[in-house]
Protein backbone atom coordinates (compact mmCIF):
# COMPACT_ATOMS: atom_id res chain seq x y z
CA UNK A 1 0.00 0.00 0.00
CA UNK A 2 1.12 3.58 -0.77
CA UNK A 3 2.07 5.51 2.07
CA UNK A 4 -0.78 7.79 3.89
CA UNK A 5 2.13 10.52 5.26
CA UNK A 6 3.08 13.04 3.58
CA UNK A 7 6.01 15.66 4.79
CA UNK A 8 3.52 19.19 5.21
CA UNK A 9 -0.28 20.43 5.52
CA UNK A 10 0.10 21.62 1.96
CA UNK A 11 2.30 18.29 0.21
CA UNK A 12 -0.47 16.58 2.10
CA UNK A 13 -3.44 19.27 0.30
CA UNK A 14 -1.83 19.05 -3.08
CA UNK A 15 -4.10 18.38 -5.85
CA UNK A 16 -6.84 18.14 -3.26
CA UNK A 17 -8.22 22.13 -3.65
CA UNK A 18 -10.15 23.81 -6.05
CA UNK A 19 -12.47 26.99 -5.63
CA UNK A 20 -15.78 26.47 -4.90
CA UNK A 21 -15.43 23.42 -2.89
CA UNK A 22 -17.00 22.19 0.14
CA UNK A 23 -15.07 21.57 3.33
CA UNK A 24 -16.12 19.64 6.72
CA UNK A 25 -13.75 20.46 9.58
CA UNK A 26 -13.25 18.88 12.70
CA UNK A 27 -13.23 21.07 16.38
CA UNK A 28 -15.06 22.73 19.09
CA UNK A 29 -14.16 26.07 19.53
CA UNK A 30 -10.33 26.06 19.11
CA UNK A 31 -10.45 22.46 20.75
CA UNK A 32 -8.91 19.53 18.42
CA UNK A 33 -8.85 21.77 15.32
CA UNK A 34 -6.92 21.05 12.60
CA UNK A 35 -4.39 24.17 12.78
CA UNK A 36 -1.65 22.83 10.31
CA UNK A 37 -4.30 22.11 7.50
CA UNK A 38 -5.86 25.59 8.07
CA UNK A 39 -3.03 27.59 7.43
CA UNK A 40 -2.14 25.68 4.28
CA UNK A 41 -5.29 26.22 2.68
CA UNK A 42 -4.69 29.91 3.26
CA UNK A 43 -2.03 30.26 1.86
CA UNK A 44 -3.55 27.90 -1.12
CA UNK A 45 -5.48 30.54 -1.66
CA UNK A 46 -8.68 28.54 -2.44
CA UNK A 47 -11.53 30.31 -2.54
CA UNK A 48 -15.50 30.47 -2.11
CA UNK A 49 -15.23 27.96 0.13
CA UNK A 50 -18.73 26.17 1.96
CA UNK A 51 -17.43 25.29 5.65
CA UNK A 52 -19.53 22.42 7.33
CA UNK A 53 -18.07 22.88 10.87
CA UNK A 54 -19.33 23.63 14.65
CA UNK A 55 -17.51 26.71 14.95
CA UNK A 56 -15.59 29.33 12.56
CA UNK A 57 -12.70 29.99 15.09
CA UNK A 58 -11.86 33.13 16.40
CA UNK A 59 -10.37 36.67 14.72
CA UNK A 60 -6.65 35.45 14.20
CA UNK A 61 -6.72 31.77 14.50
CA UNK A 62 -8.77 28.04 13.45
CA UNK A 63 -11.11 28.62 10.57
CA UNK A 64 -11.29 33.01 11.54
CA UNK A 65 -8.16 33.16 9.52
CA UNK A 66 -9.82 32.05 6.11
CA UNK A 67 -12.45 34.41 6.73
CA UNK A 68 -10.59 37.09 7.52
CA UNK A 69 -8.98 36.51 3.86
CA UNK A 70 -12.22 35.89 2.49
CA UNK A 71 -11.83 32.23 1.00
CA UNK A 72 -15.25 31.25 2.85
CA UNK A 73 -18.23 32.04 0.98
CA UNK A 74 -20.73 29.83 3.40
CA UNK A 75 -20.29 28.83 7.02
CA UNK A 76 -22.36 25.64 7.45
CA UNK A 77 -22.52 26.10 12.23
CA UNK A 78 -24.33 25.98 15.50
CA UNK A 79 -22.56 28.38 16.98
CA UNK A 80 -20.13 31.41 15.70
CA UNK A 81 -20.50 33.94 18.60
CA UNK A 82 -16.51 34.29 19.15
CA UNK A 83 -15.59 36.04 15.95
CA UNK A 84 -16.07 40.15 15.44
CA UNK A 85 -15.23 39.29 11.84
CA UNK A 86 -17.61 36.95 11.04
CA UNK A 87 -20.44 39.59 12.43
CA UNK A 88 -18.96 42.11 10.20
CA UNK A 89 -19.43 40.19 7.08
CA UNK A 90 -22.24 38.24 7.77
CA UNK A 91 -24.21 41.56 9.16
CA UNK A 92 -22.73 43.27 5.97
CA UNK A 93 -23.83 40.26 3.59
CA UNK A 94 -20.62 39.47 2.43
CA UNK A 95 -21.00 36.12 3.89
CA UNK A 96 -23.65 33.27 4.01
CA UNK A 97 -24.48 31.15 7.15
CA UNK A 98 -26.85 28.07 7.55
CA UNK A 99 -27.32 27.70 11.60
CA UNK A 100 -27.54 23.57 11.83
CA UNK A 101 -28.19 22.91 15.60
CA UNK A 102 -25.03 21.00 17.26
CA UNK A 103 -26.55 17.72 17.06
CA UNK A 104 -28.28 17.87 14.30
CA UNK A 105 -24.91 19.24 12.31
CA UNK A 106 -22.97 16.69 13.76
CA UNK A 107 -25.01 13.73 12.56
CA UNK A 108 -25.56 15.09 9.38
CA UNK A 109 -21.80 15.10 9.19
CA UNK A 110 -22.13 11.35 10.64
CA UNK A 111 -25.08 9.97 8.27
CA UNK A 112 -23.11 11.23 5.14
CA UNK A 113 -20.34 9.40 5.96
CA UNK A 114 -22.28 6.18 6.45
CA UNK A 115 -24.44 6.11 3.22
CA UNK A 116 -27.16 7.84 5.27
CA UNK A 117 -28.88 10.43 2.80
CA UNK A 118 -31.13 11.66 5.34
CA UNK A 119 -32.86 10.97 8.80
CA UNK A 120 -35.58 12.07 10.87
CA UNK A 121 -35.39 14.14 13.89
CA UNK A 122 -36.96 16.03 16.39
CA UNK A 123 -34.65 18.50 17.06
CA UNK A 124 -35.88 21.69 15.30
CA UNK A 125 -39.47 21.04 14.72
CA UNK A 126 -41.17 24.62 15.33
CA UNK A 127 -38.52 26.95 14.72
CA UNK A 128 -36.90 28.73 11.71
CA UNK A 129 -34.52 25.51 11.18
CA UNK A 130 -38.01 23.27 10.18
CA UNK A 131 -38.91 25.47 7.50
CA UNK A 132 -39.24 24.38 4.37
CA UNK A 133 -37.84 20.60 5.45
CA UNK A 134 -40.57 17.21 5.06
CA UNK A 135 -42.43 17.04 8.08
CA UNK A 136 -43.51 13.27 9.15
CA UNK A 137 -45.13 12.14 12.40
CA UNK A 138 -43.44 8.70 13.86
CA UNK A 139 -46.12 7.53 16.97
CA UNK A 140 -47.31 10.32 17.59
CA UNK A 141 -44.22 12.97 17.14
CA UNK A 142 -43.40 14.77 14.61
CA UNK A 143 -39.61 14.98 13.06
CA UNK A 144 -37.98 16.93 10.66
CA UNK A 145 -36.09 15.40 7.54
CA UNK A 146 -32.23 16.72 7.81
CA UNK A 147 -29.54 15.63 4.92
CA UNK A 148 -26.48 13.69 5.42
CA UNK A 149 -23.40 15.46 4.63
CA UNK A 150 -20.64 14.28 2.13
CA UNK A 151 -18.22 17.22 2.13
CA UNK A 152 -15.55 17.34 -1.03
CA UNK A 153 -12.57 17.78 1.23
CA UNK A 154 -12.76 16.55 5.47
CA UNK A 155 -9.89 18.65 7.61
CA UNK A 156 -9.31 16.78 10.50
CA UNK A 157 -7.03 16.34 13.92
CA UNK A 158 -6.14 13.65 15.90
CA UNK A 159 -3.56 13.04 18.98
CA UNK A 160 -2.18 10.01 17.49
CA UNK A 161 -2.03 7.77 14.69
CA UNK A 162 -0.27 4.85 13.78
CA UNK A 163 1.45 4.61 9.80
CA UNK A 164 -1.90 3.35 8.79
CA UNK A 165 -4.16 6.16 9.83
CA UNK A 166 -5.84 4.31 12.70
CA UNK A 167 -6.45 7.25 14.98
CA UNK A 168 -7.05 8.16 19.24
CA UNK A 169 -7.99 11.35 19.88
CA UNK A 170 -7.42 13.07 23.64
CA UNK A 171 -9.91 14.02 25.86
CA UNK A 172 -12.50 16.75 24.32
CA UNK A 173 -10.56 17.44 21.53
CA UNK A 174 -12.71 14.32 19.76
CA UNK A 175 -15.52 16.25 19.03
CA UNK A 176 -16.38 16.89 15.70
CA UNK A 177 -13.39 15.13 14.45
CA UNK A 178 -14.36 11.20 13.64
CA UNK A 179 -17.67 12.61 11.82
CA UNK A 180 -15.82 15.28 10.26
CA UNK A 181 -13.16 12.50 8.75
CA UNK A 182 -16.43 10.43 7.69
CA UNK A 183 -18.30 12.58 5.58
CA UNK A 184 -15.28 13.33 3.61
CA UNK A 185 -14.88 12.20 -0.03
CA UNK A 186 -10.70 12.68 0.42
CA UNK A 187 -9.85 13.24 4.60
CA UNK A 188 -6.66 14.55 5.49
CA UNK A 189 -6.04 14.15 9.46
CA UNK A 190 -3.04 16.12 11.26
CA UNK A 191 -1.72 14.59 14.39
CA UNK A 192 0.32 15.67 17.13
CA UNK A 193 2.79 12.10 16.60
CA UNK A 194 2.66 9.25 14.19
CA UNK A 195 3.83 6.14 15.55
CA UNK A 196 4.89 2.95 14.13
CA UNK A 197 1.93 0.33 12.93
CA UNK A 198 2.10 -1.65 16.15
CA UNK A 199 2.35 0.59 18.29
CA UNK A 200 -1.36 1.70 19.31
CA UNK A 201 -3.79 -1.27 20.77
CA UNK A 202 -6.48 -2.08 18.14
CA UNK A 203 -8.85 -1.99 20.81
CA UNK A 204 -8.49 1.49 21.60
CA UNK A 205 -8.42 3.14 18.48
CA UNK A 206 -11.25 6.12 17.92
CA UNK A 207 -11.27 6.33 13.92
CA UNK A 208 -10.19 3.13 11.78
CA UNK A 209 -7.76 3.95 9.11
CA UNK A 210 -9.95 3.35 6.57
CA UNK A 211 -11.51 7.31 6.91
CA UNK A 212 -8.12 8.48 6.49
CA UNK A 213 -6.48 9.18 2.80
CA UNK A 214 -3.25 11.58 4.03
CA UNK A 215 -2.02 12.53 7.08
CA UNK A 216 0.83 14.46 8.71
CA UNK A 217 2.42 14.84 11.65
CA UNK A 218 2.18 19.00 12.51
CA UNK A 219 3.19 21.54 15.25
CA UNK A 220 -0.23 22.65 17.46
CA UNK A 221 -0.19 25.47 19.29
CA UNK A 222 -3.54 24.64 20.84
CA UNK A 223 -4.59 28.00 21.93
CA UNK A 224 -7.02 28.36 24.90
CA UNK A 225 -10.14 29.97 24.37
CA UNK A 226 -11.31 30.66 28.18
CA UNK A 227 -8.93 30.18 30.33
CA UNK A 228 -10.82 29.38 33.97
CA UNK A 229 -9.01 28.08 37.19
CA UNK A 230 -10.18 27.49 40.59
CA UNK A 231 -7.93 28.26 43.66
CA UNK A 232 -5.72 25.70 45.14
CA UNK A 233 -7.37 24.67 48.28
CA UNK A 234 -5.33 24.89 51.43
CA UNK B 1 -36.17 39.24 49.01
CA UNK B 2 -36.38 38.34 45.52
CA UNK B 3 -33.65 35.36 45.03
CA UNK B 4 -30.07 36.59 43.48
CA UNK B 5 -28.18 34.48 41.04
CA UNK B 6 -26.71 31.89 43.39
CA UNK B 7 -30.12 31.69 45.40
CA UNK B 8 -31.68 30.36 41.69
CA UNK B 9 -29.11 28.46 41.07
CA UNK B 10 -29.64 26.73 44.50
CA UNK B 11 -33.32 26.12 44.13
CA UNK B 12 -32.63 24.93 40.83
CA UNK B 13 -30.14 22.19 42.10
CA UNK B 14 -33.24 20.96 44.25
CA UNK B 15 -34.74 19.77 41.03
CA UNK B 16 -32.18 16.77 40.60
CA UNK B 17 -32.11 13.76 41.83
CA UNK B 18 -29.21 11.32 43.16
CA UNK B 19 -27.53 9.05 39.92
CA UNK B 20 -29.03 11.83 37.23
CA UNK B 21 -27.05 12.38 33.96
CA UNK B 22 -27.67 16.48 33.63
CA UNK B 23 -26.56 18.91 31.21
CA UNK B 24 -25.69 22.56 32.27
CA UNK B 25 -26.42 24.98 30.02
CA UNK B 26 -23.57 28.58 30.03
CA UNK B 27 -24.53 31.63 32.93
CA UNK B 28 -27.16 31.31 35.69
CA UNK B 29 -27.25 27.02 35.32
CA UNK B 30 -23.66 26.05 35.77
CA UNK B 31 -23.77 27.55 39.55
CA UNK B 32 -26.42 24.85 39.33
CA UNK B 33 -23.29 23.01 39.87
CA UNK B 34 -21.90 24.62 43.23
CA UNK B 35 -25.47 23.35 45.08
CA UNK B 36 -25.85 19.59 44.73
CA UNK B 37 -24.54 18.57 48.21
CA UNK B 38 -24.44 14.71 48.06
CA UNK B 39 -26.14 13.87 45.10
CA UNK B 40 -24.07 12.01 43.11
CA UNK B 41 -25.22 14.11 39.67
CA UNK B 42 -23.11 13.18 36.94
CA UNK B 43 -22.76 16.16 34.46
CA UNK B 44 -22.57 15.86 30.42
CA UNK B 45 -21.18 18.43 28.33
CA UNK B 46 -22.03 18.28 24.80
CA UNK B 47 -18.51 18.56 23.51
CA UNK B 48 -18.27 15.14 24.17
CA UNK B 49 -17.50 14.49 27.70
CA UNK B 50 -19.66 12.93 30.60
CA UNK B 51 -18.81 13.31 34.24
CA UNK B 52 -17.17 16.80 34.30
CA UNK B 53 -15.33 18.22 37.12
CA UNK B 54 -14.58 21.65 38.97
CA UNK B 55 -12.17 24.49 36.72
CA UNK B 56 -8.22 23.18 37.17
CA UNK B 57 -5.51 24.97 39.48
CA UNK B 58 -3.89 27.26 38.15
CA UNK B 59 -0.76 25.94 35.87
CA UNK B 60 -3.36 22.97 35.50
CA UNK B 61 -5.31 23.89 32.38
CA UNK B 62 -5.30 21.28 29.54
CA UNK B 63 -6.17 22.64 26.37
CA UNK B 64 -7.75 19.01 25.59
CA UNK B 65 -10.44 19.41 28.29
CA UNK B 66 -13.07 22.47 27.93
CA UNK B 67 -16.27 22.38 28.61
CA UNK B 68 -19.08 23.45 25.81
CA UNK B 69 -19.03 27.04 27.19
CA UNK B 70 -14.90 26.32 26.01
CA UNK B 71 -13.68 27.08 29.43
CA UNK B 72 -10.91 25.06 30.78
CA UNK B 73 -12.36 22.07 32.90
CA UNK B 74 -10.85 19.06 34.76
CA UNK B 75 -11.81 14.81 34.15
CA UNK B 76 -13.04 12.68 37.58
CA UNK B 77 -11.70 9.17 37.80
CA UNK B 78 -14.89 8.33 36.42
CA UNK B 79 -15.11 10.55 33.06
CA UNK B 80 -16.00 9.48 29.92
CA UNK B 81 -15.03 11.06 26.52
CA UNK B 82 -16.61 10.94 23.35
CA UNK B 83 -17.40 12.46 19.61
CA UNK B 84 -19.89 15.05 18.91
CA UNK B 85 -22.33 12.46 17.07
CA UNK B 86 -22.22 10.34 20.09
CA UNK B 87 -22.92 13.09 22.53
CA UNK B 88 -26.30 14.43 20.77
CA UNK B 89 -27.12 10.57 20.40
CA UNK B 90 -27.32 10.39 24.10
CA UNK B 91 -28.87 14.19 24.39
CA UNK B 92 -31.16 13.11 21.42
CA UNK B 93 -31.91 9.81 22.76
CA UNK B 94 -33.99 10.82 25.72
CA UNK B 95 -31.06 9.44 27.85
CA UNK B 96 -30.30 12.69 29.46
CA UNK B 97 -32.22 13.31 32.39
CA UNK B 98 -32.65 16.97 32.98
CA UNK B 99 -30.95 20.27 31.13
CA UNK B 100 -30.86 23.79 32.93
CA UNK B 101 -31.01 26.21 30.56
CA UNK B 102 -30.82 30.31 30.16
CA UNK B 103 -33.69 32.30 28.74
CA UNK B 104 -34.50 35.27 26.15
CA UNK B 105 -38.35 34.67 26.56
CA UNK B 106 -40.62 31.84 27.73
CA UNK B 107 -44.17 31.16 26.76
CA UNK B 108 -47.04 29.99 28.73
CA UNK B 109 -47.11 26.76 26.58
CA UNK B 110 -43.35 26.06 27.02
CA UNK B 111 -41.74 27.75 24.27
CA UNK B 112 -38.22 28.26 24.57
CA UNK B 113 -36.10 31.94 23.12
CA UNK B 114 -32.64 31.57 24.23
CA UNK B 115 -30.42 32.08 20.95
CA UNK B 116 -30.99 34.88 18.62
CA UNK B 117 -31.88 38.47 18.46
CA UNK B 118 -32.61 38.95 14.52
CA UNK B 119 -30.41 41.82 13.39
CA UNK B 120 -29.12 42.43 17.02
CA UNK B 121 -27.25 39.19 18.45
CA UNK B 122 -26.43 36.42 15.57
CA UNK B 123 -24.37 33.40 17.05
CA UNK B 124 -26.45 30.33 16.91
CA UNK B 125 -28.10 28.08 18.40
CA UNK B 126 -25.24 25.58 19.71
CA UNK B 127 -26.38 23.04 21.18
CA UNK B 128 -29.70 23.85 22.94
CA UNK B 129 -31.98 22.59 20.40
CA UNK B 130 -30.96 19.28 20.62
CA UNK B 131 -30.98 19.18 24.10
CA UNK B 132 -34.84 20.90 24.34
CA UNK B 133 -36.27 18.18 21.88
CA UNK B 134 -34.03 15.38 23.66
CA UNK B 135 -33.81 15.67 27.12
CA UNK B 136 -36.55 14.31 29.68
CA UNK B 137 -37.07 17.60 31.60
CA UNK B 138 -35.94 21.18 30.33
CA UNK B 139 -35.86 23.16 33.73
CA UNK B 140 -35.39 26.90 32.16
CA UNK B 141 -33.38 29.62 35.21
CA UNK B 142 -33.67 33.09 33.83
CA UNK B 143 -34.30 36.44 35.73
CA UNK B 144 -38.16 36.99 35.71
CA UNK B 145 -37.52 40.54 33.81
CA UNK B 146 -35.19 42.20 31.53
CA UNK B 147 -33.06 44.59 32.96
CA UNK B 148 -35.34 47.49 31.22
CA UNK B 149 -37.93 45.33 33.38
CA UNK B 150 -39.59 43.86 30.42
CA UNK B 151 -41.38 40.66 31.18
CA UNK B 152 -39.94 37.38 30.22
CA UNK B 153 -42.45 34.96 30.97
CA UNK B 154 -45.02 35.70 27.59
CA UNK B 155 -48.34 34.62 26.85
CA UNK B 156 -46.22 34.19 23.27
CA UNK B 157 -42.44 34.43 22.59
CA UNK B 158 -41.61 37.44 20.26
CA UNK B 159 -37.82 36.08 19.67
CA UNK B 160 -37.35 33.27 17.64
CA UNK B 161 -37.77 29.79 18.92
CA UNK B 162 -35.46 27.13 20.19
CA UNK B 163 -38.06 24.70 20.61
CA UNK B 164 -41.60 24.60 20.76
CA UNK B 165 -44.14 23.42 24.11
CA UNK B 166 -40.27 22.42 25.70
CA UNK B 167 -40.10 23.52 28.78
CA UNK B 168 -41.18 21.94 31.97
CA UNK B 169 -40.53 24.12 34.83
CA UNK B 170 -39.11 27.50 35.30
CA UNK B 171 -37.03 28.89 38.10
CA UNK B 172 -36.75 33.00 38.11
CA UNK B 173 -35.87 35.88 41.01
CA UNK B 174 -39.13 35.78 41.83
CA UNK B 175 -40.53 31.93 42.16
CA UNK B 176 -41.02 28.92 41.02
CA UNK B 177 -43.62 27.94 37.86
CA UNK B 178 -44.44 25.02 35.88
CA UNK B 179 -46.04 24.82 32.43
CA UNK B 180 -49.59 23.35 32.65
CA UNK B 181 -52.83 23.25 30.37
CA UNK B 182 -53.87 27.13 30.39
CA UNK B 183 -50.60 28.82 31.54
CA UNK B 184 -47.92 28.75 34.11
CA UNK B 185 -48.92 27.07 37.91
CA UNK B 186 -46.68 29.06 40.73
CA UNK B 187 -45.12 25.99 42.30
CA UNK B 188 -43.10 28.29 44.84
CA UNK B 189 -42.83 32.54 45.68
CA UNK B 190 -39.15 33.43 46.60
CA UNK B 191 -39.53 35.01 50.15
CA UNK B 192 -41.28 38.27 50.65
CA UNK B 193 -42.45 37.93 46.52
CA UNK B 194 -46.37 38.18 46.34
CA UNK B 195 -48.68 37.00 44.14
CA UNK B 196 -49.18 40.70 43.29
CA UNK B 197 -46.08 41.18 42.49
CA UNK B 198 -45.96 38.65 40.60
CA UNK B 199 -48.90 39.15 38.22
CA UNK B 200 -47.62 42.28 38.07
CA UNK B 201 -44.60 41.43 36.61
CA UNK B 202 -45.49 38.38 34.34
CA UNK B 203 -47.56 38.66 30.95
CA UNK B 204 -48.27 34.82 31.04
CA UNK B 205 -51.57 33.88 32.29
CA UNK B 206 -51.06 32.25 35.86
CA UNK B 207 -52.81 29.56 36.95
CA UNK B 208 -53.72 28.44 40.14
Amino acid sequence: MASKIYDSASAALDGLLTDGMTLAAGGFGLCGIPENLIAAIRDAGTKDLTVYSNNAGVDDFGLGVLLQTRQVKKMCSSYVGENDEFMRQYLAGELEIEFNPQGTLAERMRAGGCGIPGFYTKTGVGTQVAEGKEHKDFDGETYILERGIVADLAIVKAWKADETGNCIFRKTARNFNPPAAMCGKICVMEVEEIVPNGTLDGDHIHLPGIYVHRLIQGQHEKRIEQRTTRKKEA
Amino acid sequence: MPWDRNQMAERAAQELEDGMYVNLGIGIPTLVANYTGDKDITLQSENGMLGMGPFPVEGDEDADVINAGKQTITELNRTAYFDSATSFGMIRGGKIAAAILGAMEVSENGDLANWMIPGKLVKGMGGAMDLVAGVGRVIVITDHNSKSGAAKLLKECTLPLTGKAVVDRIITNLGVFDVVEGGLRIVELAPDVTEAELREKTEATLVA
